[in-house]
C-alpha cells in the first residue's frame, strides 16, 4: 500500500488533515590535513500530520509511516488541535488549505553518484594539498580542510483538501578553509559557512570554481597574516557577494519575516524594527535598493515550486526602489496579518512545522561594473567573505567581520587589510547604498545554516547578489 | 534485562547488528531517540501545538582502521528496523572497500557497560500547556510568548564488543518571555524531571513583579565602558561562544582558538576563574558515541590558567593526548563554573552605579584570535544608580575581549552558580548544560 492510500486510512474525521513526507538522504566527505575525515551518511525518513479542526490547529510527527503508525500521529494531531481550539492565536479556519496537485524535480547535470568516492576523495585531497603552498610544505599552514556535503531531498505531501505535490530537490554545498599562523598571527581564509552551496549536481563544483580553490585560499590566507589592520573610522565600503548574502539575509531578511513582526520569534530569534503599518510606505533603502523573493532561480540554494504548507512559489518583489512593499510571510502569516506574502512556509524536515523562511532572497543586479564602483570611491574599503555576524533582536544595531580586505583610495584598490569589521544600522544603513553592480559581479551565493523557531529548526536559504557600495559606514579593524 | 520498550528495542537491533558481522568486522551503535510535546506560545495563547517521536541510530561498521558509519531513522517496529540495519550493513561493508584507513580512529574496545534509567512517567506536556495558559490569562492576561517542551529521551551506545550503555531520562521545560511592550521582555525559564505545577506558579509570579520596571521610560546610553553585572544567563552566552573553539584541543593545536592569548601567555584571566567540564553535575549521559566512559570532571581553566582541554578520541591519536570523553566537535556539555564571593542580596549594591544585564544575545567574535567578542543586550537590561535599579535600556552592542570581561575587568564572582538546562532544540532536545555564578565587571565597553 502506497503512502497517499496509507494516510488515506489513517487521517481522521476533521476539517482538514495533511500529510507531509521527508525523505532526505545527505552525505558529506571530508579531508583535513591531508587525511580523509569519517564519512558521514545519513537517511532521514519520517512525516509530518497536521490536523485542522474547528479553529485548532495540532501536529505530530514520527518516523512509525505504517497504517496505524500514522494513525496513532493523526490522532495526537487531533487532539492538540481539540485542546487548543479556544485557547490559539489564530482561528486556524481562516488558515489556507493545500489544495494543488503537481510535481517538481530540480535539473541535475553531472549525479553525483556518477562519480566514484574515490575520485570524489581524490579531488578534495588535491585541493587540501595546495592549500600547504606552492612546495606543500609551508610551515605558516596549520589546518586545511575540504568538504563536500551531498543533500537529495524527496518530499510529498498529500491532503484532505485534495493537495497532492511531489518535490525532489539535489544539492551540493561545497567547503574549503585554511588556517594560517606565525609570529602571534593566526588568520583564516575559506568560503565561508558553505556560501558557495547550490542546487544541482557535480556540476556546481565548476560554476563555484572549486577546482583551484586550494591555491588561493593559500596564497590569500599568507598574505593576510603580513598585512595591517583594517583602519578604523567612517568611510565607504564596498562589499562583495560573499559579503553581501549575509548582509542581506541577517538585515533585510530576517526583519522582513511576517511571523516576526506577529511575534512568534520574540523569546528566541527576536522581534523586528518593521512593523505592518510599513508596507507600501516605508523606505527601506536608497532608491537603488531592489529586493526580490525569487524560488525559481535554477540552482539558487532554496528554490523550489511549492512550498510546506502547499502554496505555490513565484516570485514576488519586497522592496522597489528602496520602498518596502511586502514581507516574508507564508499563507498562515498572511491570513493572521490581513497582508499579502510569499510562498515561503517552510520546515526543515518531517519533524518540524513549518514556519516563515526567507528562502531565496536576492538584490536585484544595477548599472555598474566592479571597476566602475571602485572607481566611485575615494576613501574605503573592498570587503570579501563573512567572518562574523552579529545583530540585536530587532534586526537593526549590527555588527560583521570579513575574512579579506583590500583598501580602496582615489578610486584604485589597495593594499590588502586584515580583520575588517564594520557596524551599522538596518534602518539606515540601506539608505547609504550609493552604487549597485551589474550581472557580470552578481554571485548566486547559498546558506545550509539559517537558525530560527521554538522548536528550532536550521534550514536552507539562498541569496543572489551584485556587488554593493555604501557610503560612509563604520568601519574598524582587529586590536585587543 | 530491558528497562523499557526502547531499551527492549535497542538491545534487540544491537544483538542482530552482531549477527550481521563477518569476520574481522566490529560495529558501534549510537541511538538518540526523544517522544515529545511542543507547545508554542504567543500572546498568552498557543500558536503551534505538536509532538514528535524519533529515533536515530548511527550505525558504524569498522574493519581494523577502516570505518564508515550512517545515521538512520527507526520506525519503532522491530522487523523494520532490522531490516534497515540490515541493509545499512550491507551498504557500509561496500563502502569500506573505497575508503583509507583511518590513522585517527579510536573507538571503545573495552568499555564499560552502564543503564540508567529515570524514576517516574514523562511529565505530560498537555497538562503543563494548559496551567501555562491559566497563568497567563490571570489578572487580566500577560503578552507571553515562548516554548513548553516536556517529554522522554533516551541515548544508547552498544558495540560488537559487548558493551551496552542506555540512559534514559524525562523533563519539562518552560522557555519563555513576558513582554512589556517592543524588546521590554521578561526571560525565564523554569523546568525539572518531575512536572511541578507551583514551582511553574513561582517563577510566573517572579518575572510578573519585574514587568513595572519595564514600563518606565527607556534609557538610551551613550557609546562608552560601563560598570555591569552580567546575570549567570548572560554569562551562558560568553560561555556559548566560548564553547565554540576555546577549550577545544584541535583549536589551540591549530591556533585557532579565541584563548590563543591565554595560551601564549599573553594575556592573563584573573585568578579567581576556575571553569571544569563537569559531566558529573551535569544532564549530558555519561557515555560517549565511541563507548568511552566520560569522567565526571575535566578541569579547564584553574585560578585563570589554562589547565587542560577537550580531547576527543580523533586529537587523541592526531596528538597523542589521552581522550578525555569529548565529542567530536570538542564543546563542553556541562560547564561549570566555581562561584564566587559575591551575594545575590549585594549585586546591586555592589554594581552602584552601571548596567544589570539579564541576559547577551547573538555574540560572535570581533577579533577571535584576540579573544575580542561582540554582542547585544537583551530583554529587562536595567540601568541602576546607587544600588537602585532606574529603568529599563534601549538595547547595546558590547565589544570587549575575555581577557577584560572574566580578567583584568572582574571585580567580584557571585556566590550562587545556577544551573542553566540547555534550551536548544536543533534536530532534538539538547542534553547540555551549565553552572555559573554571574559576574561582575569594570569598564565593559559598548560601542552602538
Amino acid at each position: 500500500m502506497n503512502l497517499r492510500a496509507r494516510f488515506a486510512q489513517a487521517a481522521p474525521a476533521v476539517d482538514s488533515c495533511t500529510l507531509r513526507l521527508v525523505d532526505e538522504r545527505s552525505e558529506l566527505l571530508a579531508v583535513r590535513n591531508d587525511v580523509v575525515e569519517p564519512t558521514q551518511e545519513r537517511i532521514d525518513l519520517g512525516a509530518m500530520i497536521t490536523v485542522l479542526h474547528q479553529g485548532g490547529m495540532g501536529y505530530a510527527a514520527t518516523s512509525d509511516l505504517s497504517v496505524s503508525g500514522l494513525r496513532a500521529a493523526a490522532d495526537r494531531a487531533a487532539d492538540w488541535a481539540r485542546r487548543t481550539a479556544a485557547s490559539g492565536v489564530f482561528d486556524h479556519r481562516l488558515a489556507p488549505r493545500a489544495t494543488g496537485r503537481g510535481e517538481h524535480r530540480a535539473p541535475v547535470q553531472r549525479p553525483w553518484e556518477g562519480v566514484s568516492l574515490a575520485d570524489k576523495l581524490d579531488l578534495l585531497r588535491a585541493e587540501v594539498a595546495d592549500m600547504a603552498g606552492p612546495d606543500r610544505a609551508d610551515d605558516r599552514v596549520v589546518e586545511r580542510t575540504a568538504s563536500l556535503l551531498r543533500v537529495r531531498h524527496h518530499s510529498e505531501l498529500y491532503s484532505t483538501d485534495g493537495g497532492e505535490l511531489v518535490q525532489e530537490l539535489d544539492l551540493l554545498a561545497p567547503d574549503a578553509q585554511v588556517i594560517v599562523h606565525a609570529g602571534g598571527v593566526t588568520q583564516r581564509r575559506g568560503t565561508g559557512s558553505r556560501g558557495l552551496s547550490r542546487q544541482g549536481g557535480l556540476e556546481v563544483l565548476d560554476q563555484v570554481g572549486f577546482r583551484g580553490l586550494g591555491t588561493r585560499l593559500h596564497d590569500e590566507a599568507i598574505q593576510l597574516l603580513s598585512a595591517p589592520d583594517c583602519p578604523s573610522g567612517p568611510m565607504d565600503l564596498l562589499l562583495a557577494p560573499d559579503q553581501m548574502m549575509l548582509q542581506i539575509h541577517e538585515s533585510i531578511g530576517h526583519p522582513l519575516e511576517l511571523d516576526r513582526i506577529l511575534g512568534d520569534e520574540r523569546n528566541y530569534a527576536g522581534t523586528s524594527f518593521v512593523t505592518l503599518d510599513m508596507f507600501g510606505r516605508y523606505q527601506y533603502g536608497s532608491e537603488l535598493l531592489d529586493v526580490t523573493f525569487d524560488p525559481g532561480v535554477p540552482g539558487e540554494l532554496a528554490a523550489y515550486a511549492f512550498d510546506d504548507e502547499g502554496a505555490p512559489a513565484r516570485r514576488e518583489w519586497l522592496i522597489k526602489g528602496g520602498l518596502l512593499l511586502r514581507p516574508l510571510g507564508g499563507g498562515t502569516s498572511q491570513a493572521r496579518a490581513g497582508l499579502p506574502g510569499v510562498s515561503n512556509a517552510r520546515a526543515c524536515s518531517w519533524n518540524r512545522p513549518p514556519i516563515d523562511r526567507m528562502a531565496n532572497l536576492n538584490v536585484e543586479p544595477g548599472p555598474h561594473s566592479l571597476e566602475q564602483l571602485v572607481a566611485m570611491v575615494e576613501r574605503g574599503v573592498f570587503m570579501e567573505t563573512n567572518a562574523s555576524w552579529s545583530i540585536d533582536d530587532s534586526r537593526n544595531k549590527f555588527q560583521f567581520g570579513c575574512e579579506w580586505a583590500r583598501l580602496i583610495v582615489d578610486g584604485q584598490l589597495g593594499p590588502v587589510v586584515r580583520n575588517p569589521n564594520y557596524r551599522g544600522i538596518s534602518a539606515t544603513f540601506w539608505r547609504s547604498l550609493a552604487g549597485v553592480g551589474d550581472r557580470s559581479t552578481m554571485q548566486v551565493m547559498g546558506t545550509p545554516y539559517c537558525g530560527k523557531g521554538e522548536p528550532n529548526q536550521v534550514i536552507r536559504v539562498g541569496h543572489a547578489s551584485p556587488a554593493c557600495l555604501f557610503r560612509g559606514v563604520d568601519v574598524f579593524g582587529g586590536h585587543s | 534485562m530491558p528497562a523499557s520498550p526502547a531499551h527492549a528495542r535497542f538491545l534487540d537491533l544491537a544483538q542482530h547488528v552482531d549477527r550481521c558481522l563477518q569476520p574481522g568486522e566490529d560495529h558501534t551503535l549510537w541511538l538518540q531517540g526523544e517522544e515529545s510535546d511542543f507547545v508554542r506560545f504567543n500572546r498568552g495563547r498557543v500558536r503551534q501545538p505538536g509532538t514528535v517521536r524519533q529515533d536515530e541510530l548511527t550505525v558504524r561498521l569498522i574493519q581494523g582502521q577502516r570505518h564508515a558509519s550512517v545515521d538512520l531513522t527507526l520506525s519503532g517496529e522491530p522487523v523494520e528496523d532490522r531490516d534497515r540495519v540490515e541493509a545499512a550493513v550491507l551498504r557500509l561493508r561496500a563502502r569500506l572497500g573505497e575508503l583509507p584507513e583511518d590513522p585517527h580512529l579510536l573507538w571503545a574496545t573495552e568499555g564499560a557497560s552502564f543503564t540508567r534509567i529515570a524514576d517516574g512517567a514523562p511529565p505530560d506536556g498537555r497538562e503543563i500547556a494548559d496551567l501555562v495558559l491559566q497563568e497567563a490569562a490571570r489578572d487580566g492576561g500577560v503578552d507571553l510568548v515562548g516554548i513548553l517542551v516536556s517529554g522522554g529521551m533516551h541515548t544508547g551506545f552498544a558495540s560488537s564488543r559487548g558493551q551496552r550503555c542506555w540512559d534514559q531520562r524525562h523533563s519539562w521545560l518552560l522557555d519563555w518571555s513576558l513582554v512589556h511592550q517592543g524588546d521590554k521582555a521578561v526571560k525565564s525559564t523554569v523546568g525539572g524531571t518531575d512536572w511541578q505545577p507551583e514551582l511553574l506558579r513561582a517563577r510566573m509570579d517572579q518575572a510578573r513583579a519585574t514587568l513595572p520596571v519595564l514600563a518606565r521610560p527607556a534609557r538610551r546610553l551613550q557609546p562608552g565602558a560601563y560598570r555591569a553585572w552580567l546575570s549567570p544567563a548572560a554569562l551562558a552566552e560568553v560561555m556559548d561562544l566560548l564553547s565554540w573553539g576555546a577549550f577545544s584541543h584541535r583549536s589551540q593545536e591549530a591556533r585557532n582558538t579565541p584563548l590563543l592569548r591565554l595560551l601564549t601567555g599573553e594575556a592573563s584571566l584573573d585568578p579567581r576563574l576556575t571553569l571544569v567540564e563537569d559531566v558529573g553535575q551535569g544532564l549530558a549521559p555519561p557515555f560517549t558515541a565511541d563507548g568511552f566512559t566520560r569522567p565526571a570532571q575535566v578541569p579547564l581553566i584553574d585560578a585563570g590558567l589554562l589547565v587542560g582541554s577537550l580531547v576527543s578520541p580523533r586529537s587523541s591519536k592526531e596528538y597523542g593526548r589521552p581522550q578525555n570523553g569529548a565529542a567530536a566537535d570538542e564543546s563542553p556539555t556541562s560547564l561549570s563554573m566555581a562561584p564566587g564571593s559575591l551575594p545575590d542580596a549585594d549585586v546591586l549594591r555592589a554594581l552602584g552605579t552601571g548596567l544589570y544585564i539579564s541576559n547577551l544575545w547573538y555574540l560572535n567574535y570581533s577579533d577571535r584570535a584576540a579573544g575580542r567578542m561582540t554582542g547585544m543586550t537583551r530583554f529587562a537590561t536595567t540601568w541602576v544608580e546607587d544600588g537602585e535599579v532606574v529603568a529599563p535600556t534601549e538595547v547595546m552592542r558590547f565589544d570587549e575581549t575575555i581577557f577584560h570581561l572574566l580578567g583584568e575587568g572582574l571585580v567580584a564572582i557571585g556566590a550562587e552558580a545556577t544551573l542553566l538546562p540547555g534550551t536548544s532544540t536543533y534536530e532534538r532536545r539538547a542534553t547540555t548544560s551549565a553552572r555559573l555564578p554571574g559576574v561582575l565587571v569594570e569598564g565593559m565597553r559598548f560601542t552602538l
